[in-house]
């Protein structure tokens, strides 16, 4: 049940880091570390179940039609690699309350650790490889936030920026390959891909789904030829580099590989790609690792060198090769978050990171020297540490294999590679802290506080441990983790220190002899490899991107040019094209359904409106005349609404109309009257043949589509109208109740339009705005800002229109009628006092506020939707009832009724707000004076306000 | 009926697309509304067209109407409204801050404010 928990903990717990921040920085780490301590105790209490051998699993459906389910299991991988995330994390941070100095914004970095600790598990703990990609893209993400936590420096964010262009890219090819294994296995629940690998492996997909899913697994693990990324990652603060580069986000490439063991394994194509890029990988790192002279860029490059080496040993595909991945998945966890933290102690301490200008620190600081080494020691695999254990396993493996028919391709190879890590290992030791002391420290080197130390102490206590018994502590734990990689039955193996002289032995004796000279012949070693060419991946990588900003930007100018005519050009085009391709493909003939005859009123509107449409498309230049004659297209097509049988359209467009006309009226006052000829002749054509071939097209569409018959599944909504929604008039039923929520939307919508145009006209006016407003000259007509006969007119019909409003309004759930129209009509009748009467003296009356109607109304119309909850109904199921009192007699009453109240007041306040609006800026242009008596027959001033109070 | 139907459709929608493509906001809008009406038609037409059966239950009616494209439109129409009143009020403000009511950045017309934006987005791009 607490499974979910574990993952969502740490997301949970990212809001505190930032809040406590403000009690302390002790408190800050305390509440970030008690976070980590109970993910990992709810994750422990599930230990000795998958110690007995279950499988822990819990499952909650996401999106079932995807295949998507929000669940998790825990195996024992799953509880190995959450134990190392949720352990190591502790570990970090612990170290970072004491890393990190005062003037770094501590909240944010642990808030960022806690985000990054929770991706890490959700990818080890995923049951749904579609929700392990969400994890896996969660972990890129916070990984981008952490390597680039210094965002003043230049490095951390390019590094940043390189880690999350590599490890997000790969991601991609992660998804599709995860897409095609799901869709292989027939699941997309890793328990039940895992039981399917024999199915997988026959498909004849398998192969470029394993290259994508390892395209992911290696640009994360930072495998040859990806491996660039991950030194430039270093220019993150060192508990992230501890954190991320040792332990967590790079293994998780190599935890995938284990994770998909079973299923992807043991073909030739797994065995010739995975191994020789681990192989690659691991040598070509670990020889440049020797020549780093920054102490966490050598610690980087033995990191990817070890990666490889995991990788190489899963590619091997056999279960004893597994069960050494695993074991040293494990040993390279503790040495080298042990390294990282300790050079973050050196740097911390000395204030440089350069080997070349360290030394002799052995006697300056002992601890942090004793620690370091003995973690050195492991990581080049000398005894009994626990580094040479699982180096042996190794070395034993690679000289069994063969590869391409020459056996000595491996052995060699690795061999060279155990070579060099000898060597970086030694120079990494040797360089800091021996040798004589030095007086050019940037800082007084001295041992840091415990709280610094500790971490790495634990860790090389289990370097130690794990090395001298490793039987005792790791075995169960290598056995059980290793189980479930192989998925079946073990190996036979022992884990001990010491299993007689095998060639495995001498070969890391030579090794440690060998990468001690080399070593010692360092300058002449670095002479030689400053002969051989050096690509610089960061160049080459900055070249790439350089190519495609300049290439996007081009494209941008290209294209983007701020030509609206253009772009419509572009847009009708992209539509015609098609368009006349499907028209060539098919038959053009009318369709068999007998159509209406022909009356003499709608010949005589269609000449209206096909007159008044082509006199409005040539005259355009004359914009009052262009607008009245569009409103009489509009007139013509509310008239074809009614004709029909569509009286609710009607209605709504003629209402609507009004209110478009008085609003482009109101507009066309403060802008220019004309508009100037401007188009060439020849473009005018071009414009014109668009717009007959698309009219055409149109036309036809609409006439082939009325001859043919259909289906409708209308007849749902008129048998239902009734009993159902309890209403007769079936459109407004399907508004306020079959389609209640799309119309919910619409009023959201409207709204915001609405709120949109206040804040556009809200918001003061330049001082070239307040100009041109104030040089707006009105024509001579225009004079009489409130003409008596229509103030007179407008407030004696106001008590009028309401009352038809109401009337519309109740009336609309079984006839013509309803919210829309309604709300459109009382919004004209108040708007009409706006206009006659001036936005002051209206302003001043107004007693509701159209923003607060527009917000009761959403928030009427939501609250009626919500209340079918309550009965256990789906959102806005409507009911009624029949009522009777008595003079009035039986009535409905429904709550689709409320649903409609609040659409009403929707509609009212967003017309209203929307036409004030213009007409309060058309008051600051008529520079009238805010009378309050707006009524210019006035000849007394003192008998006209007497008369309006 | 379904000829003139289909016809002043093409006719409204050639005129609405042939204002789109002019210079300057206004008859933008007015091209917009037509095309306006002429989708809202289109939409309603596929209805089909019928004659004094409008889709209000009672006994005395033998059939109805598709209540459906109705339904659709009349949504249509109030958010064509809003969309309207919306792109009105950005050319309105658009015109009082720059001097210009044209709709094209390429072509720099007479506003002060116009120009120095293009100006601006010059240097923003990479050069």
């Amino acid at each position: 049940m607490n499974l979910w928990l574990i993952p969502l903990v740490p997301f949970f717990a990212a809001v505190f880091p930032p809040l406590t921040i403000r009690s302390g920085r002790n408190v800050c780490a305390v509440v970030t570390g008690l976070a980590t301590l109970l993910a990992l105790a709810l994750l422990l209490s599930h230990a000795p179940a998958v110690y007995r051998g279950e499988i822990v699993q819990a499952r909650l459906d996401w999106l079932p039609q995807l295949g998507l389910s929000f669940s998790f299991f825990i195996d024992g991988l799953g509880l190995f690699f959450a134990t190392m995330i949720l352990g190591i994390g502790l570990l970090v941070i612990v170290y970072a309350r004491y890393y990190l100095s005062r003037n770094d914004p501590m909240g944010r970095f642990y808030a960022y650790l806690l985000l990054f600790q929770g991706a890490m598990v959700g990818v080890v703990l995923s049951d749904n490889i579609l929700l392990l990609l969400v994890f896996w893209e969660l972990t890129s993400l916070t990984s981008f936030l952490l390597i680039g936590y210094w965002r003043h420096l230049p490095e951390a964010r390019q590094g940043a920026r390189m880690a999350l262009v590599v490890t997000g890219g790969g991601g991609l090819l992660l998804i599709a390959g995860m897409l095609m294994l799901g869709n292989i296995a027939g699941s997309y629940d890793l328990s039940v891909i895992l039981q399917r690998g024999d199915l997988i492996k026959a498909s004849p997909l398998y192969l470029p789904m394993l290259l994508l899913i390892l395209g992911g697994a290696f640009t994360k693990s930072a495998q040859f030829p990806f491996h660039f990324w991950l030194p430039h990652a270093m220019a993150a603060p060192t508990p992230v580099s501890a954190y991320l580069h040792s332990a967590t986000m790079v293994k998780a490439g190599v935890f995938l590989l284990a994770r998909l063991w079973p299923v992807l394994a043991g073909t030739d194509a797994w065995f010739l790609i995975v191994a020789p890029v681990g192989l690659v990988t691991m040598l070509v790192a670990a020889w440049i690792a020797i020549f780093k002279d920054d102490l966490k860029g050598l610690l980087a490059f033995s990191t990817v060198s070890h990666l490889g080496l995991m990788t190489m040993l899963l590619g091997f595909g056999t279960p004893m090769a597994a069960v050494a991945a695993v074991f040293h998945i494990l040993n390279h966890a503790t040495f080298k978050a042990a390294l990282f933290m300790g050079a973050g102690i050196v740097d911390h301490e000395t204030g440089t990171r350069d080997i070349r200008r360290l030394g002799g620190l052995m006697t300056l600081m002992p601890i942090t020297a004793t620690l370091v080494l003995i973690a050195s020691a492991s990581m080049a695999g000398i005894a009994p540490l626990n580094g040479f254990l699982s180096k042996e396993m190794m070395l034993e493996q690679a000289l069994q294999t063969s590869y391409a028919g020459i056996p000595w391709l491996f052995p060699v190879l690795v061999g060279l590679a155990t070579l060099f890590s000898v060597a970086y290992s030694v120079r990494l030791a040797v360089a800091v802290f021996f040798g004589p002391q030095r007086h050019d420290y940037p800082a007084h080197p001295h041992d840091p506080p415990a709280g610094m130390w500790l971490p790495v102490a634990v860790l090389v206590v289990l370097v130690v441990a794990i090395g001298l018994l490793p039987a005792l502590i790791a075995g169960p734990i290598v056995a059980r983790t290793a189980m479930a990689v192989i998925g079946g039955p073990l190996p036979s193996y022992y884990l001990a220190l010491w299993h007689g002289v095998t060639p495995a032995l001498l070969v890391s004796i030579a090794a440690l002899i060998a990468g001690t000279a080399l070593f010692l012949a360092y300058r002449r070693v670095e002479a030689f490899r400053l002969s051989l060419p050096r690509p610089d991946a960061k160049t080459l990588f900055d070249r790439v991107i350089r190519r495609l900003v300049a290439g996007a930007g081009w494209s941008i100018a290209r294209s983007h040019t701020g030509s609206l005519q253009l772009y419509f050009v572009v847009i009708l085009a992209a539509v015609l094209v098609p368009a006349a391709g499907g028209f060539w493909s098919a038959s053009h003939g009318s369709g068999a359904r007998a159509t209406l005859p022909m009356s003499l009123q709608a010949v005589v509107a269609w000449f209206a409106l096909v007159g008044a449409s082509l006199v409005a498309a040539l005259r355009h230049h004359d914009r009052v005349f262009a607008l009245i004659l569009t409103s009489v297209v509009g007139l013509v097509v509310s008239l074809a609404f009614l004709q029909f049988s569509a009286p609710d359209l009607a209605l709504t467009q003629i209402s609507v109309d009004v209110v478009t006309t008085v609003l482009l009226l109101l507009a066309l006052n403060l802008l220019p009257k004309t508009t100037p000829k401007q188009s060439s002749l020849a473009l005018r054509w071009r414009d014109a043949g668009i717009a007959t071939v698309a009219g055409l097209g149109a036309a036809g569409l609409v006439y082939a589509v009325m001859t043919r018959g259909f289906e409708t599944i209308s007849t749902y909504h008129l048998e239902q109208s009734k009993p159902g929604g309890g209403g007769t008039n079936v459109v407004n039923v399907i508004l306020v109740d079959f389609r209640g929520f799309d119309t919910f939307g619409e009023i959201i919508v409207l709204g915001i339009a609405a709120l949109a145009i206040f804040a556009l006209l809200d918001h003061p006016f330049g001082r070239a705005a307040a100009r041109r407003l104030a040089s707006i000259r009105f024509a001579e007509e225009a004079r009489d800002a409130h003409p008596l006969m229509l103030v007179v007119a407008t407030r004696a019909l106001l008590p009028l229109a309401l009352t038809v409003g109401v009337y519309i309004f109740l009336r609309g759930h079984n006839l013509p009628g309803g919210g829309f129209i309604a709300g459109l009509v009382v919004a004209m009748a108040l708007i009409m006092q706006y206009m006659a009467s001036g936005y002051v003296w209206a302003n001043a009356r107004a007693r509701l506020d159209s923003q607060a109607m527009i917000g009761a109304g959403i928030v009427i119309a939501g609250l009626t939707g919500i209340g079918s909850f309550v009965f256990g109904r789906p959102f806005l199921t409507s009911s009624f009832d029949y009522f009777s009192l008595p003079l009035v007699g039986t009535f409905e009453l429904a709550t689709a009724m409320a649903f409609d109240l609040g659409v009403f007041l929707a509609v009212v306040g967003a017309v209203l707000l929307s036409l004030s609006q213009i007409s309060r800026v058309q008051q600051r242009a008529e520079r009238s004076p805010a009378t309050d008596h707006p009524m210019d027959i006035v000849l007394d001033a003192d008998t006209a306000v007497a008369k309006e109070v | 009926m379904e000829l003139l139907v289909a016809s002043a459709t093409g006719v409204m929608t050639a005129v609405g697309i042939y204002l789109l493509l002019r210079a300057r906001t206004f008859p933008v809008i007015l091209g917009l509304t037509f095309l306006t009406y002429a989708v809202n038609l289109f939409l309603f037409a596929m209805g089909r067209l019928t004659i004094n059966q409008p889709p209000v239950i009672s006994a005395l009616a033998s059939a109805y109407t598709d209540p459906l494209p109705q339904a659709l439109v009349l949504t249509a129409i109030v958010i064509s409204f809003g969309m309207t009143a919306l792109i009105v009020v950005l050319a309105l403000r658009g015109f009082l801050e720059s001097g210009s009511d044209e709709v094209d950045l390429a072509v720099s017309g007479e506003g002060d404010a116009a120009r120095v934006r293009t100006d601006e987005d010059k240097a923003r791009l990479p050069s």
